[in-house]
C-alpha cells in the first residue's frame, strides 16, 4: 500500500516535471481540447435556455385578440363582457392602441420611427389567459374567440413555443451527435499527443522494463498526463462557456425590454461543470491508455 | 540459482540469410554465491546466454530457470523477477536527460521505495562506485569508465541477489577495467551471485572465477566451480 502510494506520487512528479519542461506546448494542448469541448457545450447551453424560455410561455398560455381597426370603445366593451362570462377564461387585460404605441415608443431606438408615423397603426387588443393548460382546449378557445364580431385576429402566444420545441428537439439531437463526434476527436487528440510523449521517452521505457518495471508502472505517468490534460480541457471549456454567458447577458437588456420580461441566460450548473470535466478526464485517460498500450504491445507482443 | 536445461536459441531468418542458432543445447547450472565468467569469441553466444538468464530473450528450445522460476512461462512475473537481478550493460543504457542521482534512483522508484530511504541507498551505491561527488551531474559529463560504474551503481542499488554483467569491460582501458572487476568482486564477497560475460579473461583472472567457455553456441569447456 505504501509502495503503491509512493509509486503514484512519483508518477505525478514525473508528469509535473514533464509539464514544466514544456509549459506552453501543454497549455496550448489543453486550449485545443477546451475549444473542442466548448462547441457542443455552447449548443447545450443554448438549447437548455431556449427550452426554459419556451417552457415558461407554454405553462401560461395566452391568447392575443386583436380587434379590427374600425372597432370602437363599445365594440371593445362587448368583447370584454364576453370574456368575463366565458368559463374557459381565467383572466384578461385590455391593451388600448394608445397604450400599445406608448410601449413601443419606450424602446429607445425606435421612438423616432414611431413618432414619424402619420397615425397609430396598432389595433386595440385583449391579452387573454386561459384556464386550461391543454393545448387542444386552448386552441378551441382561440378559434371560438376568432369568430366574435370585430375580432380581427386571435393568436396563440404559445404557438411559437411549440415550434421552438420542435426546433429544439432537432438541435438537441444535433448536439448529441456533435458531442459524440468531439468525444472521438478528444480521444484522438490525447492518443496522438500521449503517443508522441511515449515515443520521446521510448528509451526510458525500455530501460525501466529491463530493471523490473511493470506495464502498470510504465503506463501510470502517461495516464496522469492524459487525465489531467482532459480535465484541464474540460475546465477551460467551462470557463470559456461562462465568459460567453456573461457576455450574452450583458447584451440582453435591450432584447429583454423588447419582450417586456426579465430574460437571463442561465450559466452552467455545478453538476454540469463536474460532468463535463469528469467526462473529458475519462476520455483523456482512455486516449492515454490506448497510446501506451499500443506501444507496449508493439514492443513486446503477447 | 540458475539452471539451463538443453537450452537453444534460434534467431529467425531475415532477408538474405537463413536462421541462425546462437545457442545449441546448452545445459549448465550456476549455484548461489558463485562468480562465473562466460567467455568465447564474439558470436559464440555469450550475450545471448546472459539475455536468456535475464529473460530479455525467450529460448526456442529447453528451459531456463532462475530461482526455480521459468521466466519464459510467466511473463507477468518477469518484472518482479527482474527486481532480484542487477543488470550491467555493455552500452550502459543510462538515461541522459536525468542526473546521475536520478539514474540510480530509477530501480527504487519502480519498486515504490519511500523517497527518504531511497536517497540514502542511492548515495550508498554511488559511494560504492566512487561517484558520490558527482550526483548532480548528467551522465554525458562522465567518462566511459565512470558511465560503466554508474551503470553498476544502478544495478546494485536495490540489492539484488544476482548480478549479470554483459561485457562490462569491453570498451575500457586496463585501469578502468580493473576498477570494474574489483567492484564486481566486492559484491561476490558479500554473497551476491555474479555472472560476467567477457572475451578478456586477463583482468578477471585474479577473481579466480569459474570459467564457462562457449564456442559456436555450444559449451566448449568449463573449469569446475
Amino acid at each position: 500500500m505504501k509502495a503503491w502510494i509512493n509509486q503514484h506520487r512519483r508518477a505525478l512528479a514525473v508528469t509535473a516535471w514533464q509539464v514544466l519542461q514544456a509549459p506552453f506546448a501543454h497549455l496550448f494542448q489543453v486550449l485545443v481540447i477546451g475549444v473542442a469541448i466548448l462547441l457542443p457545450l455552447l449548443l447545450h447551453l443554448t438549447v437548455q435556455n431556449l427550452q426554459r424560455l419556451g417552457g415558461d410561455s407554454q405553462a401560461d398560455a395566452r391568447i392575443a385578440l386583436y380587434l379590427a381597426a374600425d372597432a370602437t370603445g363599445k365594440d371593445a366593451d362587448v368583447v370584454a363582457a364576453r370574456l368575463k362570462a366565458h368559463p374557459g377564461v381565467a383572466g384578461h387585460r385590455f391593451v388600448s392602441r394608445e397604450e400599445a404605441i406608448k410601449d413601443l415608443r419606450r424602446i429607445h431606438d425606435i421612438a423616432d420611427l414611431v413618432d414619424a408615423l402619420p397615425k397609430n397603426p396598432l389595433p386595440d387588443a385583449f391579452i387573454v389567459r386561459a384556464k386550461s393548460t391543454d393545448p387542444g382546449e386552448i386552441d378551441a378557445l382561440r378559434r371560438e374567440a376568432a369568430k366574435w364580431p370585430k375580432v380581427a385576429l386571435a393568436q396563440l402566444d404559445s404557438a411559437w413555443a411549440a415550434r421552438l420545441d420542435a426546433g429544439l428537439r432537432v438541435a438537441r439531437a444535433l448536439g448529441t451527435g456533435l458531442a459524440a463526434l468531439l468525444a472521438v476527436a478528444l480521444l484522438a487528440i490525447t492518443f496522438n499527443t500521449i503517443g508522441l510523449q511515449v515515443v520521446n521517452r521510448q528509451e526510458e521505457i525500455e530501460v525501466s522494463r529491463l530493471i523490473g518495471a511493470t506495464n502498470g508502472f510504465i503506463r501510470r505517468p502517461f495516464l496522469y498526463a492524459g487525465t489531467l490534460q482532459g480535465a484541464g480541457g474540460g475546465l477551460v471549456a467551462c470557463g470559456l462557456a461562462a465568459l460567453c454567458v456573461a457576455w450574452v447577458n450583458q447584451q440582453i437588456p435591450s432584447l429583454a425590454a423588447l419582450y417586456g420580461t426579465e430574460v437571463v441566460v442561465q450559466p452552467l450548473s455545478l453538476p454540469d461543470i463536474l460532468a463535463v470535466t469528469g467526462f473529458a478526464a475519462l476520455l483523456g485517460w482512455l486516449g492515454a491508455w490506448l497510446a501506451v498500450s499500443r506501444h507496449l504491445w508493439r514492443s513486446h507482443p503477447g | 540459482m540458475i539452471e539451463l536445461d538443453r537450452v537453444g536459441k534460434r534467431y529467425p531468418a531475415s532477408q538474405g540469410s537463413g536462421g541462425h542458432d546462437a545457442l545449441k543445447s546448452v545445459t549448465l547450472s550456476i549455484g548461489t554465491g558463485e562468480f562465473a565468467v562466460v567467455t568465447g569469441h564474439s558470436g559464440a553466444g555469450k550475450s545471448t546466454l546472459l539475455k536468456l538468464i535475464a529473460g530479455i530473450e525467450i529460448p526456442t528450445a529447453g528451459t531456463v530457470r532462475v530461482d526455480g522460476q521459468e521466466l519464459a512461462r510467466s511473463r507477468r512475473a518477469l518484472p518482479f523477477m527482474r527486481r532480484r537481478i542487477g543488470l550491467i550493460f555493455q552500452d550502459h543504457k543510462l538515461l541522459y536527460d536525468r542526473t546521475v542521482f536520478d539514474n540510480v534512483q530509477l530501480p527504487l522508484d519502480i519498486t515504490g521505495f519511500p523517497p527518504r530511504e531511497a536517497a540514502k541507498r542511492v548515495r550508498a551505491a554511488l559511494d560504492k562506485v566512487g561517484l558520490l561527488s558527482r550526483e548532480r551531474e548528467r551522465p554525458v559529463t562522465l567518462s566511459g569508465g565512470e558511465q560503466q560504474r554508474l551503470c553498476i551503481a544502478r544495478a546494485i542499488v536495490h540489492r539484488p541477489s544476482l548480478l549479470l554483467a554483459d561485457e562490462p569491460t569491453a570498451n575500457l582501458d586496463i585501469d578502468y577495467a580493473q576498477d570494474i572487476v574489483d567492484i564486481l568482486r566486492s559484491f561476490h564477497q558479500v554473497g551476491v551471485t555474479v555472472v560476467v560475460s567477457t572475451h578478456d579473461l586477463v583482468s578477471l583472472r585474479a577473481a579466480r572465477p569459474r570459467v564457462i567457455a562457449l564456442a559456436q553456441g555450444m559449451l566448449a569447456s568449463e573449469t569446475p566451480p
